[in-house]
Order: C-alpha cells, then structure tokens, then sequence
C-alpha cells in the first residue's frame, strides 16, 4: 500500500541526496510541500536532527521499483531558504513556487520564483501559522423591523 | 530576475526581522510578474532557464544561453487566452506568444480560483475536513475524500472493515465513470461535436441519479469519512448498478461511432499536442496524461489500495501520447471501471459500513432516541470531533485525473496540523506548454481539453 520510506535530511545535503535518489532511479518529483512548526515546535524527529521551524516535504516515487521516498528537510526561520529541484525535475517549478506563495520559502536559483495561487503584490504567506485567519463579524439577530 | 531571487536570498536575513514584526506581512511582494514576458524584455540567461520554467522542458536546463537566439520580429506577439474563455474549463488563463498562427512559447496562470481550502482544513475537525476536500476537484468528489480519510484513518491506525472498503472501491469507480464521461462531453463541445456534449451529461446523470440515492447529493457528497462510509447502501442498490452496467457499454459503443471513426474529429485530435513519456516522467504528469504516452502507471494496479488487488482490470495505454490517445484511454477507462464495478457488485461482502469504534465514529440515529450516553457522545463527536495521534503521512490514489495526494500533519488534536493535497490537474497543467510547443493555436483548445483541468483543483 501507501507505505513510504522516510529521510531526514540536512539542508546541506539536500541536493547531494536527492541527485542521488534520482540515480537511484527515482524517477519522479510527485509533490513538494511545506509546513510551518511554529505552533507545534516539539514534534517527534530522530536523534541529530536539529527542527527548524519550516519544513519541506519532497515526494519522490520510482515507477520502475515501484517505491516512494519521503524527504523532510528542516529549514530554519531565520533563512527560509532551500535548492531549487527544478534542474532535476523540471516537474518540480510549478509546485515549488506554491510552497513560496503560501509558505513564504524561497527556493534558490527557481527560474521563475513567483506567485502562482495568490494575486502579484499580496502581502504575506497565508499557510504560515502567523498568518491570521481573518474573521468578519456576522450579526445573527435579526435586524429590526425585519423577520 | 534569477539574479535579483539571489540577492534577495542573501539580503533575507534582515528583511525577516522586519517580516516578523509586522506579522509575516512583507511591506511589499517583489517577486515580479506571474506572466508571460515579451522575449525582448528578458535576458538571454533567464530565457535559458525560461526553456525550462515557462516552456518547463525537460531538455531544457541543458540549453546554453549563448545558443538562444532572440529574434526581433514583428511577426511575434503574445496573446492572452481566458480566464473567461469558454473553452477553458473554468478560470484557466493562458499566456501564449506566438509567430504568426504557431505558438512559440505558453505560461499557464492559475489562482483565479483560489480559496485557501488547506487552510480552511486546518480548522476543521477530521470529522469535517472531508466537506471540504469534496469541493476541491468537483468532477472526483469520492477520491477526494478518500485520499483525506485514508491519510486520517493511517494516522489513526485503522482497519477498515470489509464492506466498508468495498463501497468505497464501488463509488470510486462509477466516480471514474462520471469524470470521464463528463470529459467526454466538454472534449467534444470543444472541438464542435454538441452531440457528443448532451450524451455525456446524459449518461452522467443517470449515475449521478445512483449518487444521490446513495449519499443525498449528486455532487459534493461528503459520503467517504474516516473511518468508513456515512451510511450503507440503499435496499436495492444492485438493480441501480446493473442498470448502469447494461446502459453504458452501449452507450460507449455509440461514442465509438459518433467520435472514434469520425474523419472531422479525428482530423482535431490526431498528432495534436504530443508528448513523450520522458517529458511526462519529468514533467511529474500523471493518469491519463502519462499512460496515453504508452507508459503503463496505475496506482490502483501498481500500488494498490482498497481493494483493487482483488479484481481483474487493464491499465489502458496509448502509444505516441496525443490528444487522441488521451481521449481513447478515458474511453476505455470507462469500459475497465464498468468491469470492476461488475465484480464489485458480486463480491460486496455482508457487515458494517463503518467501523465500529467509539473513538471516531458517531452512534447510530437509532440509539439516540434511546440512550442518554449515545446521545452525549453524538455531541461530543460532532462538537470536538475525535483526536488523531501525532505524526505525518502521504497516500496517494489513482483520481480519474491522475495522482491525488493528501499529506497530513497531525499534532495530536482533532484538527489536522496540516494538510497539503497534491492536485493532480495542477501538476498536470504544467505539462501544457509542452503539449503546445510548436502547434497552431487552433490545435490550443484541443489540447487544453485533452489535459483535463479541474479548476477548482487547480487553485484549491
């Protein structure tokens, strides 16, 4: 079934492993998505792994061995930055520049590092756990004179 | 721009601080344009690394800048197309220069219908989510909630009982069905056969008609929930699905004739918007998009889940991956789920439809009435919903568009940490400018078609 290794990488090696994976013969960049622990800072990582507030998920399927792998790669607050996978899976650009758009991380040397869901110009990035909600007071009573 | 994305990386530091103090609000975005530029006005290395990004070519990030040539022509320009083109299956918008009547070069611009469904999902209960996720890819509403509450129910470390997951394998299939059949329809109102637009919906409303008897909506319906299924089905259920079995195949013959044979049609599809199964492999494109190239991929055969590994069925291939092959995979994809759906309706085992656990499923109606405690715990479900141990997990299942993916972060409340859906149409969109490369804008509309987008997917 849906059972997938997973790896917990460095930011340092993230591109080595992921060349890597590739030779491997994972061929495909199935998504790439991305989580910010701010609210949730104590969450269960192994030994050595230092947590980072953000974090990107990349998932790698190999067709030929019929395999997934998880990569999960922590990305600090104080430089939300990571490798673009584009120069491996050209697949990758469109759901990288979704994670910048709502995530907030900029992904070095992206060819096309711009919004893609949210309008040019809007400020923030609305997956952040920063990022408020909003809310618009709705009044239930009814108004007078009507209903 | 590549440069300047370097410099603002280095200079990120210091402008975060600033960031964080306004809250995450960034004083201004500079990312620049989402669309597509004039070749005069970009810069032979971000061309380069545009081969790549806005033609996203695989062979692409091998380009030398030195070897692009930017020609000032007057014969070059770039059109818009949509958001509010008809043929665009919904706010899809298109930004194409071209030379003369041949597309050079395609940006897809999505986000018109962006209504941040994942971060509504993380304030709903896992016992709500599943409403939301349902409106995400309107066509595939099943899959949708599945790939939600299989994710849920993995975090949970549930068995699913038999009955239970063999309803689920039923509806996804007569799902494919309608998607499929609505694809159908919408392809032949793009490339002029109305016809073909009436039989489609015709067909998919009569299994439409079998949704709402099962689940009360024909759309949206919210019916697969962690944990099983909302309610059993109908008394008299298997007469509805033979019903279907007996209609459709004949049905599909009659397309057969109406399109398959078609000289008109044929001419529309045949060598129009072709891609290989390297650039789809690369492209990360998936379903019917990455099998019309010949590749056999179906995670219902090759990693199966529900029950897929007890029936028999074909993964249907094309050969040289054009609009053609698209359209007869999904056509004979139809015929593949009207053969599950038969052994489905022969091996329905007896049993619950949910599971019997207290933790996440409510009591039935009945009890209410009757128990004080089943009513307490009616409540408590509803209102608090039911906690989901801490963890992250990716599933995956074959939607009629390919990969729907669901990664789900749990932090051990009732409500997911985070939920990320991988859209299947949204990837496969990027394959788009590929698929274009070199055609003439009249073949456009036939392969936008062919890709089947679901906007509301797309954007999320």
């Amino acid at each position: 079934m849906n059972t997938s290794e997973v790896l917990h990488v460095e930011r340092s090696n993230y591109l080595a492993t992921v060349t890597e994976l590739k030779n491997q013969g994972y061929e495909m960049c199935v998504d790439v998505a991305g989580v910010d622990y701010l609210t949730h800072p104590g969450r269960e990582l192994p030994e050595g792994v230092v947590p980072g507030r953000y974090e990107v998920v990349v998932n790698l399927l190999s067709l030929g061995n019929r395999s997934r792998v998880r990569i999960r790669v922590q990305v600090p607050e104080d430089d939300p930055t990571i490798e673009t996978l584009f120069f491996l899976y050209p697949g990758s650009e469109a759901m990288e520049r979704e994670v910048y758009d709502l995530v907030g991380i900029r992904f070095q040397n992206h060819p096309d590092l711009t919004r893609i869901l949210m309008p040019e110009g809007w400020e923030g990035h609305p997956l952040r756990k920063d990022y408020s909600m909003g809310a618009v007071p709705i009044q239930f009573k009814s108004v007078n004179g009507a209903g | 721009m590549l440069k300047k994305m370097n410099d603002s990386g280095k200079v990120d530091a210091s402008s975060h601080e600033e960031e964080a103090e306004s809250l995450a609000l960034v004083p201004e975005t500079s990312e620049g344009p989402q669309e597509l530029q004039e070749v005069e006005d970009t810069g032979r290395y971000e061309l380069s690394a545009e081969f790549g990004s806005t033609l996203r070519l695989p062979e692409g990030v091998d380009v030398d800048p030195g070897d692009i040539d930017i020609e000032f022509s007057d014969e070059k320009m770039i059109i818009n197309m949509g958001p509010q083109h008809p043929s665009t299956h919904g706010v899809l918008r298109l930004m194409m220069e071209l030379d003369g009547e041949v597309i050079l070069r395609t940006k897809p611009v999505v986000g018109y219908l962006h209504t941040g469904m994942e971060k509504t999902a993380e304030g709903l209960t896992f016992l709500q989510g599943p409403t939301n996720v349902t409106r995400m890819d309107y066509l595939s509403p099943f899959h949708n909630e599945l790939v939600f509450s299989m994710a849920t129910e993995q975090l949970l470390g549930l068995e699913l009982p038999d009955r239970a997951s063999w309803i689920r394998t039923l509806m996804c299939e007569l799902n494919r069905c309608t998607s499929h059949l609505m694809w159908m329809a919408t392809n032949g109102m793009d490339l002029g056969s109305s016809s073909m637009m009436i039989y489609g919906f015709r067909e998919r409303e009569m299994i439409l008609a079998f949704f709402e008897k099962v689940t009360g909506l024909r759309m949206n319906h919210n019916y697969i929930r962690p944990g099983g299924v909302a309610a059993d089905l109908p008394d008299g259920w298997e007469d509805d699905v033979l019903a279907i079995l007996e209609t459709i195949p004949g049905r599909l013959d009659e397309y057969d004739e109406l399109l398959t044979g078609q000289p008109i049609f044929r001419e529309r599809v045949d060598n129009v918007g072709i891609i290989t199964a390297e650039q789809a492999i690369a492209l990360s494109a998936t379903g019917p998009i990455l099998r019309s190239t010949g590749f056999a991929w179906d995670l219902r055969r090759d990693m199966p889940y529900l029950n897929y590994d007890q029936v028999e069925f074909d993964v249907i291939v094309g050969s040289i991956g054009d609009c053609f092959d698209r359209y007869s995979v999904r056509l004979n994809e139809i015929r593949e789920s009207l053969r599950i759906i038969a052994q489905v309706v022969e091996k329905m085992p007896a049993g619950d439809y949910k599971i019997q656990d207290k933790k996440v499923t409510p009591p039935p109606r009945v009890r209410i009435d009757e128990s004080m405690e089943a009513l307490i715990h009616h409540f408590k479900i509803y209102t608090e919903g039911f906690k989901v141990p801490e963890g992250e997990v990716y599933v995956a299942v074959e939607s009629p568009r390919g990969e729907i993916g669901c990664y789900m972060v749990s932090d051990g409340s009732a409500k997911p940490y985070r939920m990320h859906i991988r859209g299947p149409s949204f990837v496969n969109l990027q394959t788009l400018p590929t698929m274009l490369r070199g055609g003439i804008i009249a073949d456009a509309v036939a392969a936008i078609s062919s890709v089947d987008p679901v906007m509301g997917e797309v954007d999320r």
